[in-house]
């Protein structure tokens, strides 16, 4: 109950706030009722769209989910591989730990112009942009992951009869597994981030896309149940990163919770 | 069985071990004591693989041993020996699967169940018989060694190497750990070399005790000399050996009395 607490009240704060303003002028944009926005929602969700046929709130939805998607996986897969490597070829670790650093102190958003001018405009360098935003704080995340791998197991392994291949494959990447989850989510956010600016620059369609346009019509019924839709699916996503984690690796205590 | 040949190692100007010499016979248990700091889990390492002599050899039946730990030699440190991210079966099946299946680490079909029974049938020489399905964490301490025992065991090595194995059990456990060790030394007929702290310990398992300490101590250059074997003591545990034992137990502690004395 006192979890729903701070919800509620924000909402009572709103929508007082709201009839406050509606009451004093009835063509007021700033704060829309709840008809308001229910109608925008109706018209977004439920209603095909008279230019394209399409309902847009859907559609939005799928290109920026399949954007999202995937972004975190290459992302997801080039972390995991460069931390394996770092992580136990010493190296590639010498050679490439400066370089990953330094990378990742590039804004990712200062790249999008180099990003529209190499890739175009199309969905690609709205996908690098998810890539190269959050890419070097998993390697390094998951780099630090594999050297916390205790010395012990390496040798351990290697009296079992492990070789370089089979040591990767049995207890580095098992290992790295759930901490990649947990990067993963903690990676969200900013590629809601990267997601939304790209699409907000440069795109003819997406949730971003959609709430950059209507912002030229002050349209805050559109814009506020949008906000709320993208909420809702960034915490859904979490959630269930949350839970995969715990239910595919039960042994993996930290971080899980 | 193993031969250490004026063996000498140095980090840079430190030196940790000099001029040793040791021959041990296949079926010994050799306890390691010493004070901390004075190299037993240094040569451990070196016997191991994980190091290698700055001088001298060691060889394993006439021949050099292989600089890098291999499936010969098996281990249980005192933590972080058994894989958290498998249950206690697998963890023992690990050690079935990596030296057969060189591309995917795993078994699978018939192979797979032999290895298993075989697994099954160690976990219940150590008595995890009954926590086939769990993971580490979810075990003791003294459990966890156990399991550490057993995956070290399935291996059949030539030589079991234990850094301080039961260091931070509970004296309770620490007993049943040791007449578990004790039974699975007398079976298989294995080599043991194992570090301990505890002098007690060291004299109870061990078929000899090897005793480490500086002879040459420079006050002005602490690390200019390394510690030697001083002692290599034969035990006798038969029961007309006990005062022999408590003698040679006696002597070593004087030993240790005088150099911290010394220091």
């Amino acid at each position: 109950m006192l979890l729903l607490m701070p919800f509620v009240v924000l909402v009572l704060v709103y929508f007082t706030n709201s009839s406050a303003r509606l009451a004093v002028n009835p063509e007021d944009k700033l704060l829309p009722s709840a008809v308001q926005m229910a109608e925008a929602v109706k018209q977004y969700a439920f209603t095909e769209d008279k230019r394209t046929g399409e309902r847009l709130l859907w559609t939005d939805t799928r290109s920026s989910l399949t954007r999202l998607a995937i972004g975190l996986a290459v992302s997801a897969v080039i972390a995991l591989t460069t931390s394996i490597m770092t992580g136990s070829i010493p190296a590639v670790t010498a050679t490439l730990s400066p370089f990953i650093t330094v990378i990742s102190m590039i804004p990712p958003l200062a790249l999008l112009p180099i990003l529209f001018i190499v890739f175009g405009l199309d969905e690609l360098s709205k996908v690098v942009l998810i890539v190269i935003g959050i890419t070097p704080m998993m390697i390094r995340d998951l780099q630090q992951r594999t050297q916390e791998i205790p010395h012990e197991l390496w040798v351990k392994a290697q009296t079992l009869g492990a070789t370089s291949w089979t040591l990767i494959l049995r207890m580095i990447v098992p290992q790295l597994l759930p901490r990649l989850l947990i990067a993963l989510r903690l990676s969200l956010c900013s590629a809601w981030l990267f997601l939304i600016a790209a699409e907000a620059i440069a795109s003819t369609d997406g949730l971003g896309y959609r709430i950059f346009l209507v912002r030229r019509y002050l349209a805050m019924d559109v814009i506020l149940p949008y906000v709320l839709w993208i909420t809702l699916l960034a915490w859904l996503m979490d959630e269930a990163l949350r839970r995969l984690t715990k239910c595919a690796f039960p042994w993996y205590g930290g971080g899980a919770r | 069985m193993i031969e250490v040949h004026n063996v000498w190692k140095e980090y840079g100007d430190q030196v940790v071990l000099e001029r040793l010499h040791l021959k041990i016979e296949k079926g010994e248990f050799c306890s390691m004591v010493g004070a901390s700091g004075c190299g037993k889990s240094t040569f451990l390492r070196l016997l191991l693989g994980q190091e290698r002599a700055t001088r001298g050899k060691i060889l394993l039946d006439g021949k050099p041993l292989p600089g890098e730990p291999d499936a010969d030699r098996g281990v249980v440190f005192q933590r972080y020996s058994v894989f958290e991210h498998l249950t206690v079966m697998r963890n023992v099946l690990l050690g079935l699967e990596l030296p057969q299946a060189k591309l995917t680490g795993r078994l699978f079909g018939r192979h797979r169940r032999s290895a298993q029974e075989q697994a099954i049938a160690m976990l219940d020489r150590v008595g995890l018989g009954s926590a086939l399905d769990k993971y580490p964490q979810q075990l003791s301490g003294g459990m966890q060694q156990r399991l550490a025992l057993a995956q070290a065991l399935i291996m059949k090595p030539r030589v079991l190497l234990l850094d301080e194995p039961f260091g931070a059990l509970d004296p309770g456990i620490r007993k049943d750990m040791h007449e578990l060790l004790l039974k699975l030394w007398r079976e298989s007929g294995l080599t043991i070399f194992m570090v301990t702290h505890d002098l007690k310990e060291g004299f109870a398992l061990g078929s000899r005790v090897l005793v480490f300490d500086k002879v040459r101590v420079d006050p002005q250059a602490p690390h200019a000399y390394g510690a030697r074997i001083t002692y290599n003591i034969p035990l006798d545990h038969s029961r007309d050996a006990a005062p022999s034992l408590r003698m040679a137990q006696a002597v070593v502690e004087g030993a240790r009395r005088a150099a911290i004395a010394v220091v």
